[in-house]
């Protein structure tokens, strides 16, 4: 029983590091631009499909480097073209483009990589477990929530001590004194659109080497993403963290004792949430309204 | 107090010839199986028009009128769906009661949630009604012995109609069954019309043009953004009990966030700020989808294509330009 909770537990640490990496990207730019980027996961799926097809040239290593960067520049560009259009319109054409895109390449990914899973290799170091007992237990498993913990670390010292980061924050909490200050705003906007790209591409790459390819990969991840910040509090990237743990291991512990509702307890946390602190854990007050 | 009524009174004129617009919609509508058929579509398309474009006048209470953006509408339409569907199956073997039954179902889970998100606005309460549409998704796809689950829930049928002095076959008639629909959506849309033409709905419009305002002539904005919710969900739900007796068949993908996505599209190609813009927008969607469908694998494609150049080019929808052509 124990090994039985341990493992779950484990899965969902694990599982609750992809939703903290997909919900803080798009947390980032749910507060400083006001779009809910419904491509998100698909933007994930996008950067496993790049390590694919880089790994067989530059090695598990480097896809695992030069992946999230490319889904960074992909991101970049497409706030560019077309995302920026939309902000200073009513937010329901940011959330109709956004979910355009989900379509289109979700498709397109189908279009050229079939509909079919594809694996994805990883190093044979990583693919050994810890010991017999702890079988669950694989290095991959470990290097992830690694990588994970440092790409969390390294986002929150970028943002406490790099001018840039300083910036996005300050945007946050007042786009328009931002502007009046010199900032080129709509670079800024673009940049930060790309950073969360960036986590997503990441959250791709670590995806594939656990569980593989398709073109829905992302999907599954969307709601609870959004779970996640709604939990965590909006406005609040430590809440968007603590919500994505949170529904992670709410999620696996309810596989050990009732496998059907798995999927709906993180739910229930919500609406929970939702009915004693409307603005979530550790969101501010008035920010959601 | 002035800018209000200005803007009240523009939205009203947005529409220069509402009764042209209403008479050529209906006109249109009761000559389908007139004219489809020659044009080489089939009476069932048009009751996949009329349904959907019943949820998206229906979501557009909300949208076009009240000013707040719902993303879960899907869940309400798929509640009207399994409700009807499941009287259909269980209960009684009676259309009536079974839209009723289906209206209850969607309209009473949208009042239960509405408060939770009332002082939510914007993208926020986009994120959270699609959060909690979500749930109604997953509740009808793992609940297996009674909803059929991935599969759907089959094995009903739409029933006779009994009016007491005759009885309307509207199972194997298409065409009878096309009217069938047309009087119900006649029927819910002549409600809505009353509905933003009394003074509830004006105050609704007020909300949407400037909710401080509003707030500040002492309009209670949560109450009355919970009531056009409640009601926007139940006529929503109307259209998925609608559905679910056009083809005798409910799926879990009826209460997908994909087709909440795909309601508001709808809308804002037709023209979210015109009464008839979400059924025009409806009849475009459908038809497209059909034929692109038909055409091409990579229909996903297209469809996205159709939201990302709408978004970016055609933002005012078709009712939306063509009012503007005529003029203010």
């Amino acid at each position: 029983m124990l090994q039985l909770v341990l493992f779950n537990v484990t899965n969902g640490l694990i599982i609750g590091a992809f939703y903290v990496l997909m919900a803080l990207g798009l947390s980032l730019i749910l507060n400083l631009s006001n779009v809910i980027n419904f491509a998100h996961g698909n933007f994930l799926a996008l950067g496993g499909y790049f390590a694919y097809v880089l790994t067989p040239y530059i090695g598990f290593w480097g896809a695992l480097l030069v992946s999230p960067i490319l889904t960074a520049i992909f991101g970049f560009i497409i706030e560019r073209l077309m995302i920026r259009r939309v902000y200073m319109r009513d937010p329901v054409y940011s959330l109709l483009l956004t979910f355009g895109l989900a379509f289109i390449i979700q498709d397109v990914c189908r279009y050229i990589w079939g509909p079919n899973g594809l694996p994805m290799s990883i190093p044979d170091t990583l693919a050994t477990p810890l010991s017999a007992d702890l079988f669950f237990i694989t290095w991959y498993r470990i290097f992830m929530v690694a990588i994970v913990i440092a790409a969390v670390t390294g986002l929150f010292l970028f943002l406490r001590h790099t001018r840039v980061g300083i910036r996005i924050r300050a945007g946050t909490l007042d786009l328009d004194t931002v502007s009046v200050l010199g900032v080129n705003v709509g670079m800024l906007r673009s940049f930060n659109f790309a950073v969360g790209s960036l986590l997503a591409g990441l959250a791709g790459v670590l995806a594939a080497g656990q569980i593989g390819l398709n073109p829905n990969m992302g999907d599954d991840l969307l709601m609870p993403s959004f779970i996640a910040i709604i939990v965590g509090g909006v406005g609040s990237l430590t809440g968007t963290l603590f919500g994505g743990l949170l529904i992670g291991v709410a999620g696996a512990l309810t596989t050990v004792f009732w496998p059907a509702a798995s999927e709906a307890v993180i739910y229930v946390i919500m609406l929970v949430v939702l009915i004693l602190r409307p603005r979530g854990l550790m969101g501010e007050e008035g920010l959601m309204t | 107090m002035s800018t209000t009524t200005v803007t009240v009174t523009t939205a009203a004129a947005a529409q220069p010839r509402p009764w042209l617009t209403t008479a050529i919609i209906w006109a249109l509508l009761l000559t389908v199986p007139v004219w489809l058929p020659m044009l080489g579509g089939y009476t069932a398309l048009a009751g996949r028009v009329l349904v959907l474009g019943l949820a998206a006048m229906s979501f557009n209470l909300l949208l076009g009128f009240t000013g707040v953006m719902s993303f879960g509408h899907a869940a309400y339409f798929g509640l009207g769906a399994y409700g009807a569907g499941l009287t259909l199956k269980y209960l009684t073997p009676s259309t009536p009661l079974a839209i009723l039954a289906g209206v209850l179902l969607g309209g009473v889970a949208g009042t239960l949630f509405g408060p939770l998100i009332v002082r939510r606005r914007g993208v926020y309460f986009a994120m959270v009604t699609v959060a909690f549409g979500q749930i109604a998704f997953y509740v009808a796809y793992s609940w297996d012995s009674l909803t059929g689950g991935y599969d759907g829930l089959r094995g009903f049928s739409r029933a006779p109609l009994n009016l007491g002095f005759t009885t309307v076959d509207i199972v194997n008639n298409a065409t009878t069954f096309y009217y069938f629909l047309l009087v119900v959506f006649g029927v819910a849309t002549g409600l809505q019309a009353l509905l933003l033409a009394s003074p509830f709905g004006r105050t609704l419009v007020a909300i949407r043009e400037n909710e401080r305002r509003a707030r500040f002539l002492g309009i209670p904005i949560e109450r009355h953004i919970w009531m056009s919710f409640s009601i926007s969900c139940a006529f929503t739900a109307l259209a998925g009990a609608l559905y679910a007796l056009l083809n005798n068949f409910a799926d879990p993908m009826g209460l997908h966030y994909s087709l909440s996505g795909e309601i508001v599209i709808m809308t804002v190609m037709g023209g979210m700020r015109a009464f008839w813009g979400p059924l025009v927008g409806a009849a475009l969607f459908v038809v497209l989808q059909d034929y692109i469908s038909s055409m091409t694998v990579n229909w996903m494609s297209f469809v996205g294509l159709i939201f990302v150049l709408v978004v970016l080019f055609f933002p005012r929808g078709l009712l939306g330009m063509l009012q503007k052509g005529t003029g203010k």
